[in-house]
């Protein structure tokens, strides 16, 4: 997937987001990018947002480990980069935004953190890719693709904020 | 980074484990803000506190920052428990082993007791304290402090550490850290209380003239231990007050010079410190406790019990 795609994914994607509302009209919408690629989401569809309604938006982030359900397991542990949520939530209309939702289980663990910063009127998901293979019952509101690929194979997203390139890459795991 | 079972001392700390630590306290800091101020990352697992030594701020310190782990939190009174009755720490492992708890925190007025606990047990251990040997935790909420004042900027900073070192195992902890994180540190002490083997690295004074002379960009004063007056290691708490107290006088130089104050706490008004320094501006004190729990929840964190 080229960098242009990509752009337009993520326009296309605010667009649903603008007249996809479940919520009541008057609710604040803000967006909530869970790290690490969650977070450059977040970014871009706040600005394809405003560009498109005239209105910011705020983005805060999630740093889902310590609410990771396989914390107690993990053989290397990461360097905590923290939540950052500067605004209040409650009453809002949160849009929760990942590059990619596989099994679920991270968004189970940003919802657990996301209502520690308060009630929000109502949670939605933005994804960028689908890629199925889910273990609980969560989909996403709101997705530009949908990849069915095998289960050796798996798929990452780049974001140049934090990599060298714009892309979606499928890859085998044999191989990696 | 992998994460380790115990941590006994900085020594055996590698220098990554120690930035580990020092970058994860700022999140954990960042958490005090929000209203719910606990994540579950140790939710199911315990933490018995054993004090074999009075104290309140460091059991307290642990109890909190294990509260906003969601750990359960467990007290061994050892005042009221079979200890006092003449049970040997080994004996006492065995009952807490068969507890199997998941993270022992130990304070002991002998040195390597928690090493000794340590190594007969599944449960992570950590020291907060024994005898004159280590107090890591508060070296690690140290240097935290220091890095969120100086901005990151350690290296090359001079630090004077007064009181009485031989028998402190605060100095002994966090002058080991600051040096290894690029700090020059200094000691000032009455002869009786400075010890023999300090490493040549470190700048030994004997007065307050000499000292802020060095220039130091923070004064670090160690509790008195009133105990030591009645061993005759100083003469009175008047002459140590007058002779190596932070006076108002020698506050009124520190304020001059914008110069930094920390303190272990607890303080003892009117012999290390004064009142006029319980308020300087730049006391650091208060940071330091808000600090410990940060600094207490990234060590939990870090560390992980072997599998049962």
């Amino acid at each position: 997937m080229d960098p242009a795609t990509i752009a337009d994914s993520i326009h296309r994607l605010a667009t649903e987001i603008l007249n996809g509302s479940t919520c009541k009209k008057d609710q604040p919408l803000v967006l909530v990018g869970i790290h690490k690629r969650g977070v450059p989401l977040a970014e871009r569809l706040a600005r394809s947002l405003e560009s498109q309604s005239g209105a910011p938006v705020p983005v805060g982030t999630l740093d889902i480990t310590q609410y990771r359900d396989d914390l107690g397991s993990l053989r290397d542990l990461p360097t905590l980069i923290g939540s950052d949520i500067p605004f209040d939530i409650d009453g809002a209309r949160v849009v929760l935004c990942d590059e990619v939702i596989f099994t679920g289980r991270s968004i189970r663990a940003a919802l657990a953190e996301l209502l520690d910063f308060g009630r929000p009127a109502c949670v939605q998901l933005a994804v960028l890719v689908d890629r199925g293979g889910r273990e609980f019952p969560i989909q996403p509101d709101f997705t530009a693709h949908t990849i069915h690929i095998a289960e050796n194979e798996r798929i990452t997203v780049q974001f140049t904020e934090v990599d060298p390139v714009d892309g979606v890459f499928i890859e085998s795991s044999a191989s990696h | 980074m992998s994460p380790r079972k115990d941590l006994l001392d900085i020594a055996s700390l590698q220098d990554e484990e120690i930035e580990f630590i020092l970058a994860n306290a700022t999140p954990f800091k960042d958490l005090f803000k929000r209203s719910v101020k606990k994540v579950p990352t140790l939710k199911g697992r315990t933490m018995l506190t054993l004090f074999y030594e009075p104290s309140t701020r460091t059991l307290s310190s642990f109890e909190v920052a294990a509260s906003r782990l969601s750990a359960d939190v467990t007290r061994f009174d050892v005042d009221s428990s079979s200890v006092v009755k003449g049970e040997s720490v080994v004996d006492t492992i065995d009952t807490l082993e068969a507890m199997r708890l998941d993270y022992i925190v130990v304070r002991h007025k002998q040195s390597g007791i928690p090493n000794l606990i340590a190594q007969n047990t599944r449960a992570s251990v950590i020291n907060a304290g024994d005898g004159w040997h280590a107090h890591p935790t508060q070296a690690l909420l140290d240097a935290f402090t220091l890095r969120e004042v100086t901005h990151n900027e350690l290296p090359g900073k001079r630090i004077l550490i007064v009181g009485d070192i031989q028998h402190s195992r605060v100095a002994r902890s966090t002058s080991l850290l600051l040096r290894r994180l690029g700090m020059h540190v200094a000691y000032l002490a009455p002869g009786t209380l400075m010890p023999r083997d300090t490493p040549s690295e470190i700048t030994r004074f004997d007065n307050w003239t000499d000292a802020l002379d060095w220039n130091p960009h923070t004064v670090y004063l160690l509790r008195v231990q009133m105990e030591r007056q009645a061993d005759s290691l100083f003469p009175s708490v008047g002459e140590y007050h007058r002779l190596f107290g932070l006076t108002d006088t020698r506050l009124q130089i520190l304020r001059d010079r914008k110069t930094w104050l920390m303190h272990p706490g607890p303080v003892n008004r009117g012999v290390e410190i004064t009142d006029a320094g319980m308020n300087y501006d730049r006391s650091l004190i208060n940071q330091q406790v808000e600090n410990g729990i940060a600094v207490r929840m990234a060590v939990l964190y870090t560390l992980r019990p072997n599998p049962a």
